[in-house]
């Protein structure tokens, strides 16, 4: 009966891995190297300004390592997901590094690149063909708002990835892919069924996370057959328990039973996880329910404005212990002030008091927004249409507060103790993802474009 | 009053997608796992009180096998969004840690 063994380089290709694990679990009889090296966690700004994450120089060590024990072993390698966000600008940074490795070591090799950016007017086609549907929750979609925004991509399932192995890719760069359907692709490609190969998808997809002690990232491998699969990290520092493995089917999931992918469910409900060494886990009794309709996920972000920030600490007791009708207060003063001598009214801009020691980083959902301490930290946050008008808007905003009144101190006082000269900074262009959508396709590999380069 | 840090091993939040806010509690072991689910003080209703959702919006799962609860809910602001405060959601957790859960 015929086994697959499949090896995550790790978590996220940016992370990295030890050499020496990686090469042994190749040597022990890897398949194929995976690794995905993106995710929406870090927010809309990578997908919205073209943007890779980075860094470039350990990309390039961990894809180096990679590619090497490939082709000395005769296996594939896929990296899902390339640049972080997947669009046009994130596949094509991780593809020059593919080739400059490729021209530095002298490699010739069979490179796929599958684009997963969709044209805007596309998706706007689709849109009006009533092919998109919102998840739940999702920001409102209509074909204008789809023209308008900034950059698109779908989420592809195995296919594509499939048709690049069929091609003969000994290397496969995809551009935004599910973290399952890069290490699902080859096992169903060669005869494992589905329930098993999502299944250890979802848990080879985060590398050694699903580890009992994670000391730092690192690789990990598991064997698929007909009936079940076997998690074993390769690295011998690590080991795996049926708690460890079970735990890791729950993360970043908001339902731990169901994971929805492209072209069905993988349900977990009836799973087993039994140990079959102190490092080994066996896993059985996932079930792959096929969905009605083939869908992709989308995802897109759109500009939402220009930020510049300001930094400040507040320390005076006295300001403090009346902080929030301060603020209002200075507030309807700058809104008049910007109003007279930038001609623009509050609905032109967002001007926001980010207040540390109160409800900084819950926001609205801060249970106990009162100031309970002797300081606080404020950031003066301004979004407007354009970089210079926030920026111009900004300090207006700090120097009237620097200076703003409180009924117990008479004559001029300064409010706000800056750490910094200038006081703040430009942060560039600010996104927001605009669409929480999924596609309905007659084709899995519609929307994804490959492209064969021989190197 | 107990708290619930005192009865679990993990108290985290974390994006579950840019659109949802997943929350993990993993008990220290089978006792004080059935001492906070049958002291009630952990529930659907209360996390739709703490961070002001619709009941309705409220995941809660319980996951025996592995002493886990579970909870999902709607983001207030999407990650990342103009007036978002937690671009990953890494510290919406913070006021479970403190719930009186009254477990004696």
């Amino acid at each position: 009966m015929k086994k697959i063994k499949a090896l995550a380089a790790t978590g996220n290709l940016s992370t990295g891995f030890r050499e020496d694990t990686l090469v042994r679990a190749v040597q022990e009889g890897a398949h194929f190297i995976g690794c995905d090296a993106g995710t929406t966690d870090s927010g809309p700004y990578y997908l919205g300004s073209g943007n890779p994450r980075g860094p470039r120089d350990g990309t390039k060590r961990n894809l180096h390592i990679m590619i090497r024990e490939a082709l000395r072993a005769g296996i594939p390698v896929i990296v899902g997901s390339a640049g972080h966000a997947g669009g046009n600008p994130h596949l094509e940074w991780t593809l020059e590094i593919v080739r400059e490795l490729a021209r530095e070591n002298a490699w010739h090799f069979k490179l796929a690149a599958i684009d997963s950016e969709i044209p805007k007017e596309k998706l706007a086609e689709a849109f009006l063909e009533g092919r998109i549907a919102p998840l739940c929750p999702a920001p409102e979609l209509q074909d204008t708002s789809i023209r308008q925004a900034t950059r698109f991509v779908a989420m592809m399932g195995i296919e594509p990835i499939q048709s690049a192995l069929n091609a003969g890719a000994q290397v496969v760069i995809a551009g935004r892919c599910s973290d399952v359907a890069i290490y699902a692709a080859l096992p169903v490609l060669e005869g494992i069924p589905k329930h098993i190969a999502f299944h250890a998808g979802k848990i080879l997809e985060c590398g050694s996370a699903a580890v009992a002690q994670r000391f730092y990232p690192d690789c990990m491998a598991a064997e698929l057959d007909q009936d079940a699969f076997t998690v074993e990290p390769p690295n011998p520092a690590f080991r795996c328990t049926p708690q460890s493995v079970a735990a890791h089917t729950l993360y970043e999931n908001a339902d731990p039973y169901h994971l929805v992918e492209s072209g069905g469910t993988v349900d977990t409900t009836d799973a087993q996880y039994e140990a079959i060494s102190d490092r080994a886990v066996r896993v059985t009794g996932a079930r792959f329910i096929p969905a009605q309709k083939y869908t992709v996920k989308i995802e897109g972000a759109a500009l939402a404005g220009y930020r510049s920030i300001v930094v400040a600490g507040i320390r005076d007791p006295l300001v403090l212990r009346q902080l929030d009708p301060f603020l209002t207060s200075l507030r309807s003063v700058v809104e008049r002030k910007i109003e007279d001598s930038l001609k623009l009214t509050p609905r032109d801009y967002t001007l926001q008091f980010r207040v540390y020691g109160s409800n900084g980083s819950l926001g609205q959902s801060e249970p106990c927004p009162q100031v309970e301490g002797h300081e606080v930290g404020l950031i003066i946050d301004v979004v407007a249409s354009s970089q210079s008008l926030a920026a111009d808007i900004l300090p207006i905003v700090w120097h009237t507060g620097l200076h703003h009144p409180i009924p117990e101190q008479q004559g001029l006082i300064s409010n706000f103790a800056f750490p910094f000269s200038p006081p703040g900074t430009d942060m560039g262009p600010v996104y927001r993802f605009c669409a929480n959508h999924v596609w309905q396709l007659d084709d899995p590999c519609e929307p994804f474009r490959m492209t064969i380069e021989n190197l | 009053m107990r708290e619930l840090w005192q009865f679990t091993k993990l108290i985290r939040s974390k994006n579950a997608g840019p659109f949802e806010l997943t929350f993990d509690i993993m008990f220290k072991d089978e006792d004080c796992f059935s001492k906070v689910m049958t002291g009630g003080k952990l529930s659907a209703e209360v996390i739709a009180q703490l961070y002001n959702v619709n009941l309705k919006q409220v995941k809660f799962f319980v996951i025996q096998s592995l002493l886990t609860v579970k909870i999902s809910i709607p983001r207030p602001v999407f990650s990342g969004d103009v007036a978002d405060t937690d671009v990953y959601g890494g510290q919406f957790h913070s006021p479970l840690v403190r719930l009186p859960v009254d477990a004696g």
